[in-house]
């Protein structure tokens, strides 16, 4: 089995602060990777490092074979990202968003009432403003989103955020049916629901190291150097 | 060949969502509309004593006001893709960024054309001006709103994730639109009879400002949005 994602020695910095130090990692096809750690661990900074959105100051990364530094584009059209916010147009209805993003991804149209109606998003909902839907339909429709376009990988920022225990409960059928189908999914969490006991490797991160990588069973914690959380000239 | 078909088809999506977004919203037609003729009446009233003056004054008028009407819709097509994470899904669509900017610029350019079409009756009516050659008119409308739309697209990119953003915008435009402005200006003296010059050599430069425009957003827009 290849990996899909694999980094070595990555510092990635915002401004001057180091979101993450020498982190290295790699994630193997059809992996269910969970991140786990405090606010400002570098959950989200590592989700978007893998979809190509944040440069890497140092190190190396392949993410679904394209190297990060000179291929980012490619990478960034095989990856669906859902982050914290929904990425939605909010005049535009939940239909013409997924419709409008699948025509850009030259995913076929037939995607979107399939995607909308596995997230069980009432039919009555597709043709309202997204800004009249609730939070949770939202959600909802923003993963839909991400299912409609059917990258080989998935990376999830608090997918289950806002929603109720049905929706959570049809989340982890659709991220189990996705690796199934041979895609690759990571997923931050801080939660301890349906979806998380999914993942079949657990990673926590603490200030932008990995601290413990359960797959492995082994804890090993990263010295963090003293001096080495400023970036120098901060 | 399959590349450019990619690139328009990518470009006529981003332009017809932006165009849809804003007849859902009409966000810039609500502020537009009555700001420029708010600026043909009180500058009818300042000048209603001299007439001449106010012939004059016109072309400069109208292309300023259209540069203002193009902050507001660049600054309306920009909070579109920033209020909620649209930017990122954008980028991540692995669509060309030549193809959001071309999009953008054309949806921006039929805004400010709208406003063109109920501009231009409205000077006729208010300040007496009388159009010597509608062929001219048209011709420097479409590349002046073509130069200004690009300009302000582009430069809507670099300050759309600032907080200064309202201010901006304007201050950086003024510089770069300023060739736009005079050479649509001298056109449209032309073509009202105010001066006795070449117009169609006006235009010609406006054709080059709107290419120079056009071309370098097109291939800068990317790293301004990355």
């Amino acid at each position: 089995m290849s990996n899909v994602v694999e980094l070595h020695s990555v510092v990635a910095l915002i401004g001057n602060y180091p979101a993450l130090v020498d982190l290295s990692l790699t994630v193997a096809e059809r992996e269910f990777l969970l991140l786990r750690g405090a606010n400002g661990a570098g959950k989200s900074t590592l989700l978007h490092l893998c979809a190509g959105l944040r440069k890497l100051s140092t190190g190396t990364a392949h993410i679904l074979g394209h190297c990060l530094h000179t291929h980012s584009t490619r990478v960034r059209c095989n990856v669906a990202l859902l982050g914290h916010d929904s990425a939605l147009y909010s005049e535009l209805t939940a239909f013409e968003n997924l419709q409008f993003w699948t025509k850009i991804a030259r995913v076929g149209e037939s995607c979107v009432p399939e995607a909308l109606e596995r997230l069980a998003i009432n039919r009555k909902l597709w043709h309202l403003p997204v800004r009249k839907l609730s939070a949770g339909q939202r959600r909802r429709v923003a993963f839909a989103a991400v299912v409609a376009r059917r990258p080989q990988l998935w990376l999830l920022d608090e997918p289950c955020a806002g929603l109720d225990s049905r929706s959570r409960q049809l989340i982890r059928d659709i991220v189990e049916e996705a690796t199934q189908a041979g895609a690759t999914v990571i997923m931050a969490s801080h939660e301890v629901g349906v979806v998380e006991r999914l993942a079949e490797r657990t990673i926590t991160l603490q200030r932008g190291t990995i601290l413990k990588d359960e797959s492995l069973e082994e804890e090993e914690k990263v010295p963090v150097p003293a001096k080495g959380r400023k970036a120098k000239g901060r | 060949m399959s590349s450019i078909f990619t690139l328009a088809y990518d470009a006529y999506l981003v332009a017809s969502k932006d165009l849809l977004i804003e007849w859902r919203s009409r966000s810039t037609t609500t502020q537009t509309v009555p700001f420029a003729l708010i600026v043909l009446t009180l500058f009818g009233f300042a000048f209603s004593s001299n007439r001449l003056t106010l012939q004059i004054v016109t072309p400069g008028l109208f292309w300023m006001t259209l540069m203002f009407v193009s902050v507001f819709a660049t600054q309306n097509s920009n909070s579109a893709e920033a209020s909620d994470g649209a930017r990122r899904m954008l980028l991540l669509s692995g669509m060309s960024p030549a193809a959001a900017f071309i999009g953008k610029t054309c949806a921006v350019s039929c805004k400010l054309l709208a406003v063109e079409i109920l501009l231009i009756p409205g000077v006729m009516l208010l300040y007496d001006a009388r159009i010597l050659s509608w062929q001219m008119i048209f011709t420097t409308c479409i590349c002046a709103t073509t130069g200004l739309a690009s300009a302000a697209s582009l430069l809507g990119a670099v300050t759309s994730d600032t907080q200064q953003r309202h201010t901006l915008l304007p201050i950086l435009l003024l510089p770069v639109a300023t060739p736009i402005l005079i050479a649509a200006t001298k056109a449209f003296d032309a073509t009202l009879g105010i001066a006795a010059i070449n117009g169609w050599a006006w235009v010609s430069l406006l054709v080059a400002c709107t290419a120079i425009n056009s071309t370098v957003g097109a291939l800068i827009y990317g790293t301004l949005i990355d």
